[in-house]
């Protein structure tokens, strides 16, 4: 806030932010800037009689403010506690919203295609597939064979990417300390992949439109084989560590529990819903970018609780290594790159495209006016929808269980934001 | 007054049982000393292990190795601003890491090194260790009251109850391993009459009951004398607020707990009183099951061979952590700016190979047996307290009082009762 | 669907079409509640994708309001968009699915269009004392509401 706005340096800017662990319960006269009507704004969590002191009610309002270690971006969540019981959640979002949607308007498609890493830092690779594909769909051209499986070879190493950085950050906030190192020691074994592919380990902007620009370098099927014997012992390391534990155990089974039919109708997607009992994936039921010559299982979890969502997630890293063996062996030769015109002016129309991004449906609406720039581009990030259904999954819980599902939910606030 | 002074030296007992206020002093001042410089190595030695468990190599630039990172932390602390609350009650607010520092201090009295190595050694020694080392629970609920602030006040009301349920639970334990002292019989099931069997609650006093009963009370009635040790050992990590029991200050909950609002040198005063902690409840785990200053092995293994051999040992650790440094010597970077590193190791290596030069010398070496024995054993539940924290992940609040009531306490008492039983049975 | 569909409502579906193999349909404000509701029950589109708005200045009824719908049991895909001008509201669609009170307050935010009967319609991304809404066409790619920022950051001016 406030930093990197340009032409205003020489004065100095003083930020008035007083949000950070504000720990008084919510009055009228908040200092929050954000809320500056907080009676309507907290009128669901009942707060009437704001000049008590925390001591005298039971009930008490406190929030975990946007600067917090453990919820994985600016979020602010406001709880309503009887004690250690949660009895509401209000999570406040949009301390990262750049208005890319916005942005997207005034740019052209391909001036567009890095906004959209940006988003879910954590996973740009799927961003971008998203992206190219849904502006390939209203092109109307494909992408050659080889570039769908390059492209299915670098989304599903960053699914495992983020996967590893979810378990990481998970197990941190719930106290274990050691697998994030691992993870992330993991990780850097993919992100070295991406830095020699093209260029970048974060925000990688690999995808064009009409397939990719970078043939694979010198030794890219080498590396990624190596990695595919390097991951799997290691993913057995997390499980180790974690799957049997007792402690992790009592931590995660039964917490934030989600039922089908809840989930089903809150919208959530991917790893969350599948730990619902939801067997679906948006790679077997619409396949896109050649995932259907690929062979491999969608894991489903049975209680809906965080455990299910932990397991659920590590069998996906596996199925991962396993499409990524597939596509590796059976890569085709030929042109990365599909006929696409310069200047890419597609007819009026509007297409909706979405992929199964490691967060769950990631999807692109982009409506075209037939000029260079779209005319709308709406993306429905998955950790938005998602978050909604921290809610539901924390009435009746203690404190130390809103910051378990909050890490279990998997949300990015890149996305959660744009 | 010289008279005063030598006199002690011909005596065979604590300088509290001798009366001899000198020498108290004397030990004290050593007591204190030595567990300053074993909290300042603990700190050292958390950050280097937590980190190669976590494969990353810890403090590496400030002295070589990291060696004199506490002393570098110190002087960061001592110098750092002391920040109050505005609203805070300032006298209970300066006092309470104070008491905390004094709890956890006050139980070295009665810590026994060696049979005659302690500053004294009361009769209700065991007890006295409890007791006193729960008086830290006032301090933390004055931190936490004191700093006028939610977290904390959670944090201190969180962490006071874990504290005082855990407690009950190593009571148990406790009682049943003082239940062993008065036991008649020899060995791991007690057969036959050969000892004394006078029950006694003296620190020095159990340690002895061990040595006539020729076995550890880890092993004795086995496996009761186990499970009693394991209880005690993980209500003490609950007791003294280490992972996996952590919440009350763990940095990813809400709170940072009771010690908040503290800064500077006042939170390092809480380090302070947590690490003396532990390393006190560690020594009364050593003391109680783990055969206390005694070598390994004491009863399978006599004789002047063995003993002459186990002697050794003091010499010939300190010998291979001078090994170990020179090691890390010849693996410094060959460059000029790790000159003062390299030499600084060496040094550091040359110090500890010179003591375990001097800890073969034959006076030297008799002396040393029984307090090595029982550092090393204190410096073992060290490590595995560190251990403990990078490999589990961390009780919620409810599972953590349950473990507590529901758990350990049952067992503890239906060990107490089996021990009963047996003592009088066999 | 289309023909059963079109059968009970008929002039209230304007369109159905499929474009690039996905099927919509333009219908009528006034019958989009209903519509909804028989979207998820009869014809089990039980999953909203997503709520969303496109805003056409020139046209007499600005915005496009678009539910994308997908049923799990036939795996298929539905838009459903309806054209309402300036100041009119929706039907909420929180009481079909859950998860629209999110997209719609997002829709609300950026765009200004009121939904009926949603529980708690305010501000989602934006502050909540912000005025404007951002992704209408005549608001500036760089504009801010000025007066927020110097009434809640203490700065003259966010650019």
């Amino acid at each position: 806030m406030g930093a990197g706005q340009p032409g205003n340096r020489e004065r100095p800017i003083i930020m008035t932010d007083r949000t950070i662990t504000d720990p008084k319960p919510i009055d009228t006269t908040t200092s929050d800037p954000k809320t500056s009507d907080s009676a309507r704004f907290l009128s669901h969590l009942e707060l009437d009689q704001p000049d008590k002191t925390f001591l005298d009610s039971n009930e008490l309002v406190i929030n975990m403010g946007p600067q917090h270690p453990a919820t994985h971006g600016v979020l602010r969540v406001i709880l309503k506690l009887d004690g250690e019981k949660v009895l509401g959640t209000e999570c406040v979002i949009g301390y990262l919203h750049r208005g890319v949607e916005k942005i997207a308007e005034n740019r052209t498609y391909t001036m567009f295609n890095p906004y959209v890493d940006r988003m879910d830092y954590v996973a740009a690779v799927s961003n971008g597939l998203g992206y190219c594909e849904a502006v390939e769909k209203l092109l109307n051209i494909e992408a050659p064979p080889r570039a769908k499986y390059i492209r299915v070879i670098l989304t599903e190493l960053n699914r495992m990417a983020s996967h590893q950085l979810w378990l990481g950050t998970h197990a941190l906030d719930i106290g274990a300390m050691t697998p994030l190192f691992y993870t992330f020691r993991d990780r850097e074994e993919i992100l070295k992949i991406f830095e020699k592919y093209c260029g970048a380990r974060l925000t990688t902007h690999a995808f064009r439109i009409g397939g990719c620009q970078y043939e694979t370098y010198e030794g890219f099927e080498r590396d990624v084989t190596k990695f595919l014997d390097f991951a799997p012992p290691k993913i057995d390391e997390y499980e180790e560590l974690l799957t049997t534990n007792r402690i992790w155990l009592e931590r995660t089974k039964n917490v934030g529990v989600i039922s089908r039919a809840d989930a089903i109708a809150l919208g959530v997607t991917g790893p969350v819903l599948r730990a619902s009992g939801v067997k679906w994936d948006l790679r077997k039921a619409q396949p896109y970018a050649a995932y259907s010559d690929f062979d491999f299982e969608i894991p489903i979890g049975a209680n809906g609780d965080t455990y299910d969502r932990y397991t659920v997630r590590m069998e996906e890293m596996r199925q991962s290594l396993r499409i990524i063996r597939q596509a590796v062996e059976r890569i085709p030769e030929g042109p990365i790159m599909a006929k696409v015109p310069k200047v890419m002016k597609p007819p009026v129309g509007e297409v909706y495209h979405s992929i199964e991004a490691p967060k769950g449906e990631l999807g692109y609406f982009i409506v075209s006016d037939g000029s260079t720039q779209p005319y709308r581009v709406r993306v429905r990030p998955p950790s938005f929808v998602n978050l909604q259904a921290l809610d539901v999954m924390v009435r009746g819980a203690l404190v130390a269980d809103v910051i378990a599902v909050i890490g279990t939910l998997d949300i990015v606030l890149g996305e959660v934001d744009r | 007054m010289l008279d005063y002074i030598t006199s002690y030296l011909s005596s065979n007992t604590t300088p509290g049982q001798a009366g001899n206020v000198f020498w108290a002093l004397v030990y004290i001042m050593i007591v204190f000393g030595g567990v300053s410089v074993a909290v300042m190595a603990m700190n050292w030695l958390e950050r280097k292990a937590l980190a190669h468990f976590q494969i990353r190599l810890g403090p590496m630039r400030v002295g070589p190795h990291g060696l004199l990172q506490p002393i570098a932390d110190a002087i960061k602390l001592m110098t750092k601003e002391d920040i109050i609350p505005a609203e805070a009650d300032k006298f209970v607010f300066w006092i309470a890491p104070l008491i905390i520092l004094c709890a956890s201090f006050a139980v070295y009295i009665v810590v026994p090194f060696g049979p005659t190595h302690a500053i004294t050694d009361l009769n209700i020694g065991i007890l006295f260790m409890l007791g006193v080392s729960s008086l830290s629970v006032l301090g933390v609920v004055m931190a936490g009251w004191a700093s006028n602030s939610h977290y904390p006040l959670i944090g201190a009301l969180r962490s006071s109850a874990q504290m005082v349920s855990y407690e009950v639970a190593m009571g148990m334990a406790v009682v049943s391993a003082v239940l062993m002292t008065s036991l008649h019989g020899i060995g791991p099931y007690g057969v036959g009459v050969g000892t004394s069997g006078t029950g006694t609650l003296s620190m020095i006093g159990i340690v002895q009951a061990q040595q006539e009963q020729h076995v550890w009370f880890l092993f004795k009635f086995f496996p009761l004398g186990f499970i009693a040790f394991g209880i005690f050992a993980i209500a003490m990590v609950a007791e003294t607020n280490r992972a996996p029991f952590d919440l009350p200050e763990a940095e990813s909950e809400l709170t940072a707990g009771f010690h908040t609002e503290y800064s500077g040198l006042r939170w390092s005063l809480f380090m302070l009183g947590e690490y003396a902690a532990m390393i006190a409840v560690s020594s009364i785990a050593v003391t109680l099951w783990l055969g206390g200053w005694f070598r390994p092995f004491p009863n399978t293994l006599t004789g002047d061979t063995w003993d002459l051999v186990f002697s050794l040992f003091p010499g010939l650790t300190f010998l291979a952590l001078a090994a170990i440094a020179f090691v890390g010597v010849r693996r410094m970077p060959k460059h000029p700016y790790f000159r003062v590193q390299t030499i600084g190791l060496a040094g550091f290596g040359a110090v500890l190979g010179l003591i375990g030069l001097i800890l073969f010398v034959p006076p030297v070496r008799d002396r040393i047996q029984d307090i090595f024995w029982f550092v090393a054993k204190v410096a073992g539940f060290m490590y595995l307290y560190i251990w403990y924290r990078a490999t589990f992940p961390r009780y919620r609040f409810d599972q953590l009082m349950k473990v507590g009531w529901k758990v350990l306490l049952p067992i503890g008492i239906g060990v107490l009762i089996l021990t009963a039983i047996l003592g009088v049975v066999l | 669907m289309v023909v059963k569909l079109k059968g009970q409502y008929g002039s209230g579906i304007r369109e159905a079409s499929t474009y690039l193999g996905q099927d919509y349909m333009v219908v009528e404000p006034s019958i989009v509640a209903e519509l909804l509701q028989i979207l998820r029950d009869r014809e089990q589109f039980d999953y909203c994708v997503d709520v969303t708005a496109v805003h056409y200045p020139e046209r007499e009824k600005q915005f496009d309001l678009v539910w994308i719908l997908y049923s799990f049991s036939r795996n298929e895909r539905i838009r459903v968009k309806t054209m309402i001008g300036d100041g009119e509201s929706v039907p909420s669609a929180v009481s079909v699915w859950t998860t629209a009170n999110w997209l719609e307050r997002e829709v609300y935010d950026m765009f200004g269009i009121r939904f009926d009967g949603h529980p708690d319609l305010k501000r989602i991304l934006l502050p909540d004392g912000w005025k404007g809404h951002p992704l209408r066409k005549d608001y500036g790619i760089i504009q801010q509401d000025q007066e927020w920022v110097r009434a809640n950051l203490g700065i003259e001016s966010g650019q």
